[in-house]
């Protein structure tokens, strides 16, 4: 069974069931203990509680505070608001505990064989899993789930992975090296391991994981808590204002004679809608949705801090192999020798090839035919004869009717040639020697004492890698190239791959070293890593992804891990982090300027009885002042529910300077934010005057 | 308006631009210690007070020693005020034998005074002592406007320097800023308006026989007290200072202070002058002058606008005076507009112009009544105040109150390109917002609060000059003023009880106090901060759209704060007269 969906577009925004658990879960919030992290909406929910209080008193006594009718209408749509935001919560959370509780059906309950001494072979008692701890040793066979998150230290084994990755094929597990980490709730399929416990029972991968995609364990991010003071200081400013119209209020109807006393209904309408609800409704959904956005791309990350932090990051250092590159070096040109036919050296290099199964040799075979349209031959119909790579001779080739055709560096060819009396032509050496100053790898081609040419061997960079290095550099994140070859190869492919920087002849001390000076200067760094090697330099990074198929030393050096160990994901973290802060910051600019509409709504309709003249501010001409206050809180309320999709998805992200990405924004959340309402109040009021409602 | 109108405003503005520049980085090189001409002319009375202070030079205050040292030396100010006021009965420099000042007032001007507000509510010739005029209140014209020019130098401070924990040394900042731009900038405008007909004597009064008896029943020509004194060097500093008290009641209405049009221009200047070359300021201290420029440019945005605004309201005169066959038009014979309340010599577009760049800079000394504008040539001024005094605003205060909502503006901003949000390559955190936040809302609160108790209590309402929404407008401009340490009045409210006195105090006070205190958290915790590089993914804080985003925050948050406030006062007043 697959937990996760892979393409996290096929799933629906709001499942079935999952709309109906949030909304229940959104009376459940309800609970003011629950509502008080939310200063916003707790503010709102006691003045909920005040306006139902003043509809009581209304109707018992027939002469309250407004008429019964409208006190009423305007409580109903209170509680609507705060319900509405407990939803949008309820709902980010809901497609996460859908998740988790998949996940906790792989958390089985597995009885483990704990070694009496850490080797095959030992006794071995059996205890239930939940009894581990750290440091106790265990024998896996197979069949047998891994009752913890460990480190293989003997044995070797495929493991299915599935339940944590989603990735069916099995994978091996072995001690030392790169690949001793396993993971609890996995399944041994074939072998048998000898684990050391790594995690006290609670505290496992799994275990973590639920809780992440739970938001169980969610903490406000620093940067949720600055924007939180910031509401809350824009909730007392509103707050001032409209406590303090009640005397102006007292004033005003004394000084000019006319009408009441604004009612405090009214008053807590418009407090209400001049409240920053929109984004303080949505801004626990934001976040949430933020985690589950990094979950679908299959990256656990052990913090929201972590996400954040990636937004901010403005330098990447990347692995060349398997990140940049596609790995493997390939042929990319035939150079021949003086007085040789280019497709004779071809024919030459794809009769040495034929039978090797490299990488580079399949590549030869492919130029090849690309080429010279070479088909491929069978070699045993032609008498063949296959010479294997050695790391003695370091040449691969084939012998066929007296002909000894090998392929390999030059040092070793040029050695080969002489042993057979020939020599290395001189053009042939400067061709080697000229590809290997440009990064690439040299294979000289001989065929007996006759050297035919030079096979020039490059390793490739990914296709579109260099499009989205470009669309990071216009986004201000540096790119910075890790490998362990040297200079001149590095230099070459850093070029090819436009790469900011690169550092050759890597070394984990050079990479911490790297990663601190970067930071010395005031930059946040991310990088992915594998190695127990890497660990110290994960450690130090500010965003620091570490690869599934890893050690157990990176995994916890790093805040977080990409299921599919695809090292490329770092850039989509990025974006996940920056589309998170853009969503928070879209919505508290479109909160704040909606107020302006509010204000036309309400303040006219709040004193036309006092002062007539002010009708002139009703620029929607709203109905009547109740349906334009019903009308300015309903639209407050609608709002909420109509922006879910939004924070839960996330704004629209494209990768532009921030002066591009602002002014977009502005004018979308900033300037629509003023305007939207206006129509929008207004089609309320009409749906309102057509149903008789007010 | 006419022609000459719109290329004077041009002109004072690009004049004002021309003088900003130079004074502003030459203020940089004072902050930084630098040496400048003038240190080698004034180096000895500098090292001298220093001696007298016990102050070394080198001793960089933390933040909270910082903020100790402004509220010492203010509360002290204003306690060494009040005495002086209580007592001047007895002490000498006296010639008009002018009894102590009443309690109430003698608090309400000590703070007034040492908040750099000069809110007055009295008649300044008929109440203060030459002794008071010269050794109280122009000594604070100068320490009040020098606190606040410290305060900003340690502001900056606190964007320019990385990972330390002081923020300058406030008795050297008050020091420089006296001896080094306030003084030689008071005494050369001084001696400019002097010569222009300013009076500058130490003598009591004039008397002048008059052509006409004062009144119908006296037959012969009458004589005429006026009052003189050291008018020219209070003017100078209660322009450059953004106090805006005036030696005489009608303040710069008053030909005495403001005689010919040389002086009208020079004293316009002399109000927007040092809040705009503290921008300057900023840009060279922080090492790129273009943030500056931006800052200017936000200012401008805001205040070239509504003068314009301000401008066109007044010269086109008063409805109910049009209704009536009035000429109001410009013409060969008359400057035309609404005159009620300006001054004939002076003229509508001059009084608009004069009137927000004294309610922009929290200057508030007048040329014009400001109760007489028309009900939207009234409505500027007033809001200009409600801003928080940023645009422009007082003399540092201005700035870095600005400053706060540029974090504000920068945090929203940095959020919406997805980074965490920062200014001048310092990240802002919660710690940041918190304080920006406090010193955005306090003086917001003051007003809001004031405003409500006066509209509650009688002792507020029975000081009213005029009824219905207008009598609201004088209570909101008053708390307006106090709350943000403008000191302009309105007039028609009568602030010399003890409510007013209390309260306005209290509004000013914390209008003072509570954006300085956190503006020095503020700057203690920018300057321990390392400063992040600048990339394409920074969000630039030096081009059109920044200035635009810092322009909206401030109008945003103004409006939204006190939209309600004045809709039932100025905007109700408009709508009624248009009405009538």
């Amino acid at each position: 069974m697959d937990p996760r969906h892979a393409d996290p577009s096929r799933r629906p925004l709001l499942d079935g069931p999952i709309v109906r658990r949030a909304a229940l879960d959104a009376v459940r919030k309800l609970d003011p203990r629950h509502m008080v992290r939310n200063p916003v909406m707790f503010v709102v929910e006691v003045v909920t509680v005040f306006t139902s209080l003043l509809w009581l008193q209304a109707a018992l006594t027939g002469h309250g505070d407004a008429s019964p009718g409208f006190v009423l209408a305007v409580s109903a749509w209170l509680w609507f608001t705060v319900l509405f935001a407990n939803f949008a919560e309820a709902m980010a959370e809901g497609r996460g505990k859908a998740q988790a509780d998949a996940l906790r059906r792989a958390r089985q309950v597995v009885l483990a064989k704990r070694l009496a001494a850490p080797r095959h072979g030992a006794a071995h008692e059996e205890v239930a899993a939940a009894a581990l701890r750290k440091g106790d040793v265990v024998l896996v066979t197979a069949g047998d789930y891994l009752p913890g998150d460990g480190e293989v230290i003997e044995g070797v084994a495929s493991v299915d992975e599935s339940a944590i990755t989603g990735e069916s094929a099995p994978v091996i597990r072995e001690s030392g090296g790169d690949r001793s980490a396993v993971t609890g709730g996995t399944r041994v399929l074939s072998d048998w391991l000898v684990v050391r416990i790594s995690a006290d029972p609670g505290e496992t991968f799994l275990d973590r994981m639920i809780a992440m995609v739970e938001g169980a364990r969610r903490q406000k991010t620093p940067n949720e808590i600055a924007l939180d003071i910031l509401l809350a200081g824009l909730s007392i400013v509103f707050l001032l204002a409209t406590v303090t119209l009640l005397p102006f209020s007292a004033y005003a109807v004394a000084a000019s004679g006319n009408g009441h006393l604004v009612s405090m209904t009214v008053l807590i309408a418009l407090l209400v809608c001049l409240l920053p609800t929109t984004i303080g409704g949505l801004l626990s959904a934001i976040g949430i949705a933020g985690m589950d956005r990094l979950v679908q791309a299959n990256v656990i990350a052990t913090s929201g801090r972590a996400v954040e932090a990636a937004g901010d990051v403005d330098v990447l250092l990347l692995d060349k192999t398997g990140t940049i590159t596609l790995g493997n070096r390939q042929a990319v040109a035939f150079l021949a020798a003086a007085g040789v036919e280019t497709a004779a050296l071809a024919d030459a290099a794809q009769l040495a090839s034929l039978a090797d199964e490299t990488p580079e040799g399949r590549s030869i075979v492919v130029l090849a035919k690309e080429r010279y349209a070479l088909r491929g031959r069978d070699l045993e119909r032609l008498g063949a004869q296959f010479v294997p790579f050695t790391a003695q001779t370091r040449m691969s080739g084939v012998d066929l009717d007296g002909q000894r055709i090998r392929k390999g560096a030059l040092d070793a060819v040029a050695r080969f040639v002489a042993e057979q009396g020939g020599g290395l032509p001189a053009d042939v050496r400067a061709a080697a020697e000229e590809i290997a100053t440009r990064g690439a790898t040299p294979l000289v081609v001989a065929d007996g004492p006759r050297a035919l040419g030079v096979v020039e061997l490059r390793d490739v960079v990914k296709g579109g890698i260099r499009e989205k290095f470009a669309a990071l550099r216009r986004m201000g994140i540096r790119t910075v190239m890790i490998t362990g070859d040297n200079p001149l190869t590095a230099a070459a492919i850093a070029a090819e791959a436009g790469v900011d920087d690169f550092l050759a002849e890597a070394t984990p001390e050079a990479k911490l070293a790297t990663i601190r000076s970067w930071q010395a200067q005031g930059h946040l760094v991310a990088m992915t890593g594998d190695g127990t090697n890497d660990a110290p330099a994960l450690a130090q990074a500010d965003v620091a992804v570490a690869m599934n198929t890893g050690t157990q030393a990176a995994k916890e050096a790093g805040n977080m891990v990409d299921l599919d160990s695809n090292p490329t994901k770092l850039i989509q973290i990025v974006e996940i982090g920056k589309q998170l802060l853009m969503t928070r910051g879209a919505l508290t600019t479109f909160s704040i300027a909606n107020d302006v509409a509010k204000y036309f709504a309400i303040i006219p309709a709040a004193f036309v009885g006092t002062y007539p003249v002010l009708r002139v501010l009703d620029v929607m001409h709203l109905h009547t002042p109740q349906s334009a206050i019903l009308s300015a809180v309903i639209f407050n309320a609608l709002i909420i529910i109509a922006l879910i999709p939004l924070a839960l998805r996330g704004v629209s992200y494209r990768p532009a300077p921030a002066r591009v990405t602002l002014r977009r924004h502005l004018l979308v959340y900033g300037v629509g934010g003023v305007l939207l309402p206006f129509p929008g109040i207004k089609a309320i009021d009409l749906a309102l005057t057509a149903l008789h409602l007010a | 308006m006419t022609a000459t109108s719109w290329i004077e405003i041009a002109a004072c503005f690009g004049l004002l631009t021309l003088l900003a520049v130079p004074l502003g980085e030459y203020m940089a090189r004072v902050y930084s210690g630098t040496s400048t001409a003038a240190d080698r002319l004034l180096g000895p009375a500098e090292r001298l007070v220093y001696r007298a202070l016990g102050v070394r030079r080198d001793d960089d205050m933390t933040w909270r020693r910082y903020a100790l040292a402004v509220l010492a030396f203010s509360l002290g100010g204003v306690l060494l005020l009040y005495a002086l006021l209580r007592a001047q009965g007895a002490l000498p420099g006296n010639p008009n034998g002018l009894a102590p000042v009443n309690p109430w007032i003698a608090f309400d001007t000590a703070v007034s005074f040492v908040t750099n507000t000069d809110w007055q509510s009295y008649s300044g010739e008929g109440t203060m002592s030459h002794l008071s005029q010269a050794v109280g209140l122009t000594v604070q014209n100068f320490l009040s406007a020098a606190a606040g020019m410290a305060v900003l130098a340690a502001l900056i401070r606190g964007f320019a320097r990385r990972q330390v924990e002081g923020v300058g040394n406030f008795w050297v900042d008050l020091t420089r800023s006296v001896l080094h731009v306030l003084l030689p900038l008071s005494v050369v405008l001084a001696v400019v308006l002097a010569s222009q007909g300013v009076v500058q004597t130490l003598a009591g009064s004039v008397t002048a026989h008059t052509l006409e008896p004062r009144r119908a029943a006296q037959a012969s020509a009458a004589e005429q007290v006026i009052d003189v004194g050291p008018v020219a060097s209070q003017v100078a500093i209660k322009q450059l200072g953004t106090n805006g008290g005036g030696y005489y009641n009608a303040n710069s209405a008053h030909p005495f202070e403001n005689p010919t049009p040389l002086t009208n221009l020079l004293e316009w200047l002399a109000i927007l002058l040092l809040p705009g070359a503290a921008c300057f300021t900023f840009g060279a201290m922080v090492g790129d002058r273009r943030q500056g420029w931006a800052l200017y440019a936000a200012m401008l945005v805001v205040l070239v606008p509504l003068t314009v605004g301000t401008a066109l309201a007044e010269q086109r005169g008063n409805p109910a005076l049009a209704a009536l066959g009035v000429d109001q038009a410009p013409s060969a014979l008359q400057g035309g507009g609404n005159m009620e309340g300006k001054e004939v010599r002076i003229g509508a577009v001059e009084s608009a112009l004069w009137a927000t760049a004294t309610t922009a800079a929290s200057n508030g000394s007048v040329n014009a009544m400001h109760d007489s504008f028309t009900p939207l040539g009234g409505l500027a001024p007033m809001w200009l105040i409600q801003l928080g005094e940023v645009v422009f605003g007082g003399v540092g205060s201005g700035l870095y109150t600005l400053l706060l909502h540029a974090l504000v503006a920068v945090f929203i901003a940095g959020l919406m390109v997805g980074r965490t949000p920062e200014y001048l390559g310092k990240k802002i955190g919660a710690y940041e917002m918190k304080m920006a936040s406090l010193g955005i809302l306090l003086p917001s609160a003051a007003v809001l609060v004031g405003t409500a108790a006066a509209c509650l209590l009688p002792a507020g309402r029975a000081a009213l000059g005029n009824p219905g929404a207008h009598g609201f407008s004088e209570i909101l401009y008053a708390f307006s003023s106090a709350g943000n340490n403008n000191g302009s009045a309105f007039a028609g409210l009568d602030a010399s009880g003890p409510f007013y006195a209390v309260g306005l105090g209290l509004a000013m006070f914390v209008g003072r106090f509570g954006v300085i205190v956190p503006v020095l958290a503020a700057a203690g915790a920018l300057a321990r901060k390392k400063a992040v590089p600048v990339s394409a993914g920074t969000l630039p804080t030096d081009g059109p759209l920044f200035v635009a985003l810092l322009v909206g925050t401030v109008v945003l948050v103004g409006a939204l704060t006190f939209v309600p406030a004045l809709s039932l006062g100025p905007v109700v007043e408009h709508l009624q007269l248009l009405a009538r």
